[in-house]
């Protein structure tokens, strides 16, 4: 449980930060929140020669909102979701998501691009930001572009991100008035990841889904879009029998991997429990 | 009145028996002021690194050390080659086995010691470990302990291949270690054959560990020119292991200090010798300075001190009212790669034999065969040892089976086999002599404080609805306080245990013992005896217990052994002095000591209480020489304390639980302890013991295992899947107490901390199976995990919607 030895750096911008990156190249490693790569380089399992702490540079900290856009700060801590009077007011679903995360003094340290950039499908924000329509600011030397979520987790700890970008901040357009919401997450103990969770967002005018999204946590390689459940849930009226048929649509995409928490049956059928009781509940929320 | 008002209120003073003081220990535990082996801060200390096996079996074909050694800061890589010179390479187990202190030519279970680096820094010893390059040759391993004595089984312990016995009797395969039996059984099987009813049931253990806050660690000392070894050393029984450390490398046991400070949770992961300790002290011996060896977490669930994995099968005889004919269980123990299984010399099944529980049963047979695995050794540990925990959910599990095959109600069958009140003492078909209880008082009292009735009637509208609601009850007996030095020894020592208590002039004193705390507040309990039985403040009584160099020997503390064996020998070090004082006090008050009565902190002459001397007034006077002619100077006293017969505590639990049949998630809903551990020491402790108990048992019932894959690989060795419960899903627990005293201790205490561990994981399981018993399910395995739970649902078909 002791790292090999690395070099640690901590500049005080994202110039300086991209400047180091540049220099020192795939021996480098971005320290966010640092509770997944920790843990890694204390197993060996992560051996970088340089860590690039961004825990100091504070344009990458911050909750604002702008023309209809919340903007986090990449480094924001899980905490600082929680306790943001404008999340609670306006985002509702990234705290509920963020308080099912590990446990209270990971949420001190844990950051939202930390757990969106390492590409694991386990983080519980990159099922979330799929919900929210959400995109990311990458930077890099060359410039800045913005990715949406959907389509940016390419595999298990892949991402769209290359080696050069550094992850500055994460766009997520104002949820509408009256949107439910819910996360719903089973997991074995405080601490844990998701044995299945389910991300949705969810629109009803006029008796009828105006729209829906749904999103998987930690049943496949990557976050999961259920769409074919989306799909036949939007324009209809919700009932238990769409909501059931829905969730077996969701079911329908999973391809967990076995482990302590349980079988790949277990764990679809989690996917797709979670996903009827996130449906249930955002019905509960959602103004009509 | 006025005289008993003042009685009273110097009792109250003392703050000695029954009384909640606050624990002594936590005022530097909350300061972060405890010193645990780890803040142990040697000049010049060098760190060990143990280099562990990938393989559960596999031969070593070569070790190439010239990597590591080239690291700089790296002093040493030592191997079994290196510890054979010093005949230290094997060591003699408390199981009467042997075990590779580094694995010599093979290794037989996964993360197995094989090497350790010695290095000037730990980030230099663990970047040595890695680059010491060992060959292995891969061996066909053997995880599941039914195979283990098949014909063409592999070999596990080629060291010991043609042994016919390994110190428990003959073997009848290479991987066996022992049969060990008890009771009738041609009565057994002949009441069997005629009964009006039976049941069998398969039930595991699942293998289990403690998991201790802190891990186990050591730092060795060896003063080349005294020839002096300090060992600094997280252990529950500090004294037997400096016994074994004399026995292993033949320095004289006067030259050997163990020191035991603070230990942050032992539950018997702490009490066996671990390789890492060995090769930490030749390591000291060789290089002269001292060495730090301490296990990660990951170390700590993989190779020292588990628990369980008993395999047993439960069988019962009955009329066709329940009442219990006879008993039959038996059980295949799997003891991993090595026997260093913790136990009394006779008893290699430990306690096993206590399995006939709480009832009157006539007739009973117990067996146990224990056999080799490819998996780590050690135990037996956990909040129980001696296979107490294995024995009560047997009988727990199965008297509750027994009444779902006769309709009995599961309160009920309890109560037609319960030995009576009036039976106590009651010697059991496997021979124990039960001291004392009240089990019918215990359980009434129960099913009342919890609305019993209202419970079922609950369950029998939830169940008609579909809904799952368990209730589970567990009516334990345990056996504790090891023990009667006739019955009880290890490596030929009794397992008797110790105080030494010296009374200072201006009357505050100091006690040392043989047993050694783990955080169940010995100084505080154990002064509070001393504070009864002398009439001194408790407040003034320092307790001393753990440094070989001061306390004398004891077998330290796991099996609930301090308050039966060390509490019995601290009331009987200060009756000692009390019998001098009494002298001393009639020779200040110049009448004979037949004319003394005894009343809270002082001797007073009977009929003029005004006539008195007070302990503290004793205690000056012992030091001077206004004594009685001639008496010895002093007013200290030393009490090696064998005991006559085990204690047997007990208690009436029930556990409410309900289950989302969708999830498969148990949530339990209520868990209401009744505990009768005899006299009360200090109510608090009892409580916080009771608590820490029930959620160990918790935590085992609900999800803990360490499982293995087919190759004997660990699949779940750290936190992220070992259940550790926190705050969160620990539920809220409500306890109660009857106290029958235990007639043969000194002040009828019975020691508690595993009783609610024992007690309550039959009682989680019961509950758990209880909730599908309806459906005609029998038994369940832990852990009742969700997903477990959840398979248990789908195939009854309760998952669908």
């Amino acid at each position: 449980m002791i790292p090999r030895e690395f070099e640690y750096h901590a500049p005080k911008s994202v110039q300086d930060a991209l400047g180091l990156l540049a220099q020192l190249g795939d021996e480098a490693k971005l320290l966010a929140g640092g509770h997944s790569l920790l843990p890694m380089m204390k197993m060996r399992f992560a051996q970088p020669g340089h860590l690039i702490d961004l825990g100091r540079i504070a344009e990458l900290k911050g909750i604002r909102e702008e023309n209809g856009t919340i903007r986090v700060g990449a480094m924001t801590t899980e905490n600082e979701l929680i306790w943001s009077k404008l999340l609670q007011d306006k985002c509702p679903l990234l705290v509920e998501g963020a308080r099912l995360i590990s446990d209270p003094q990971v949420r001190y340290k844990g950051t939202i691009g930390g757990d969106i950039s390492h590409g694991d499908p386990g983080n519980d924000h990159p099922a979330l930001m799929l919900a929210l329509g959400a995109s990311f600011v990458l930077r890099s030397a060359a410039g800045e572009r913005v990715v949406p979520a959907d389509g940016f987790f390419v595999g298990t700890y892949d991402t769209l991100m290359k080696p050069d970008e550094i992850m500055t901040e994460i766009r997520i357009p104002v949820p509408a008035p009256g949107t439910g919401y819910c996360y719903a997450k089973l997991k074995r103990k405080v601490g844990d990841f998701a044995t299945a969770a389910a991300a949705v967002t969810l629109r009803i005018r006029g008796g009828a889904v105006q729209d829906v999204a749904i999103a998987l946590t930690n049943v496949g390689p990557t976050p999961l879009k259920a769409r074919a459940a989306e799909d036949s849930l939007r324009g209809k009226p919700l009932s238990d029998a769409s909501i059931v048929a829905a969730a077996g649509l969701a079911m329908n995409i999973c391809d967990p991997a076995a482990d302590q928490r349980g079988d790949a049956e277990y764990k679809t059928a989690m996917a797709g429990e979670m996903t009827q009781r996130a449906l249930h509940t955002a019905r509960e929320r959602a103004g009509r | 009145m006025a005289a008993s008002t003042d009685t009273l209120e110097r009792e109250s003073k003392l703050q000695g028996l029954g009384s909640s003081r606050l624990r002594k220990e936590d005022a530097r535990f909350i300061r972060g002021r405890g010193t645990y082996v780890d803040d142990i801060k040697l000049p010049g200390m060098l760190f060990g690194a143990m280099v562990r096996s990938p393989y559960a079996h596999a031969r070593i074909k070569s070790i190439d050390k010239s990597k590591a050694l080239a690291v700089p800061g790296v002093v040493a890589v030592l191997t079994a080659d290196d510890l054979k010179p010093v005949k230290l390479h094997w060591m003699p187990t408390l199981g009467g086995d042997v075990q590779a202190v580094l694995a010599d030519k093979k290794v037989c279970f996964q993360m197995q010691e094989v090497a350790m680096v010695i290095a000037g820094d730990r980030y230099s010893a663990a970047d040595g470990a890695e680059l010491v390059e060992v060959d292995y040759e891969e061996l066909p391993a053997i995880v599941d302990p039914h195979k283990s004595m098949t014909p063409d089984a592999p070999i596990i312990r080629e060291d010991i291949a043609d042994k016919d016995n390994v110190g428990h009797g003959p073997r009848t395969h290479p991987n066996h270690i022992f049969t060990w039996e008890a009771g009738d059984k041609a009565g057994v099987d002949a009441t069997f054959a005629g009964a009006e009813v039976t049941v069998r049931e398969e039930i595991l253990n699942p293998r289990v560990h403690p998991c201790p806050l802190e891990t186990c660690g050591c730092v060795a000392s060896f003063d080349k020119p005294t020839g002096q070894l300090t060992v600094y050393l997280t252990s529950q029984a500090p004294h037997l292991v400096r016994t074994v450390v004399a026995m292993l490398s033949g320095i004289p046991e006067s030259k050997i200090r163990i020191v035991g400070g603070d230990i942050g949770g032992g539950f018997g992961n702490k009490v066996p010798v671990y390789p890492g300790y060995v090769v930490a002290i030749v390591a000291s011996i060789v290089t002269g300075v001292p060495i730090k060896w301490i296990e990660s977490r990951i170390d700590n669930i993989s190779t020292t001190g588990f628990a369980r994995d008993y395999h047993g099968v439960g069988e019962l005889a009955a009329d066709k009212d329940g009442r219990i004919k006879a008993l039959r269980f038996t059980a295949l123990a799997d003891h991993g790669a090595f026997n260093s299984h913790v136990s009394a010399t006779k008893l290699p099944a430990g306690l096993f034999s206590i399995c006939t529980g709480s009832y009157a049963i006539p007739k009973a047979y117990a067996r146990v065969d224990a056999v080799y695995t490819n998996k780590a050794p050690g135990g037996v540990a956990y909040r129980c040892s001696l296979r107490v925990t294995e024995a009560v959910y047997l009988i727990e599990r199965m008297i509750d089976v027994l009444a779902q095959k006769l309709g009995l109600d599961k309160a009920e069958i309890r109560r037609r086999n319960f030995v009576k009140a009036e039976q106590f003492p009651y010697t059991t078909a496997l021979g124990w002599t039960l001291d004392s209880g009240n089990y019918h008082g215990a359980l009434d009292k129960v099913l009342k404080a919890v609305d019993y009735d209202g419970l079922r009637k609950e369950q029998a509208e939830k169940r008609a609805r579909g809904e799952l609601m368990g209730i589970g009850i567990s009516t334990f007996t345990e056996i504790v306080g090891a023990g009667p030095t006739k019955v009880c020894d290890i490596l030929g020592i009794g397992l008797f245990d110790s105080c030494d208590i010296r009374v200072n002039p201006t009357g505050s004193a100091i006690a040392r013992l043989g047993t050694m705390s783990q955080g169940q507040g010995h100084a505080t309990t154990y002064a509070q005896i001393i504070a009864t039985e002398l009439g001194l403040s408790s407040d003034e009584i320092q307790i001393e217990e753990g440094d070989t160099d001061k306390a004398p020997y004891g077998a330290g503390t796991w099996g609930s052994r301090s308050t039966p064996v060390g509490g019995a020998a601290a009331a009987m070090a200060a009756r000692k002095i009390r019998a001098k004082a009494q002298k001393i006090a009639a020779h200040l008050l110049e009448v004979g000591e037949g004319d003394l009565e005894w009343e809270v902190d002082r001797f007073k002459v009977k009929g003029n209480p005004s006539q008195a001397k007070t302990m503290k007034d004793i205690a000056m006077a012992a030091h001077t020489s206004n004594l009685p002619d001639g008496m010895e100077k002093g007013l200290d006293a030393t009490e090696y304390y064998d005991p006559p017969n085990m204690t047997f505590p007990f208690g009436a639990y029930v556990c409410v639980v309900d289950i989302d049949r969708h999830t498969g998630e148990p949530k339990v809903r209520r868990f209401y302890a009744l505990d009768d551990c005899g006299t009360r020491i200090n109510p608090m402790i009892i409580e916080g013991q009771i608590h820490g108990g029930l959620t160990e048992a918790f935590a085992v019932a609900f999800g803990q295992a360490i499982p293995f894959d087919e190759n004997g690989n660990h699949l779940g060795n750290s936190l992220m899947d070992y259940f550790l419960p926190t705050a969160v899903e620990t539920p809220h627990w409500e306890t109660d107490h009857t106290v029958t005293p235990s007639p043969h201790h000194p002040i009828g205490a019975k020691g508690v901390a595993e009783s609610p561990h024992v007690g309550g994981i039959p009682c989680f399981s019961n509950a758990v199976v209880d909730a599908f018993a309806h459906l005609g399910v029998t038994h369940m395995d832990m852990p009742h995990t969700s997903y477990r739970v959840w398979q248990q649902c789908k195939a009854l078909g309760l998952n669908e919607r």
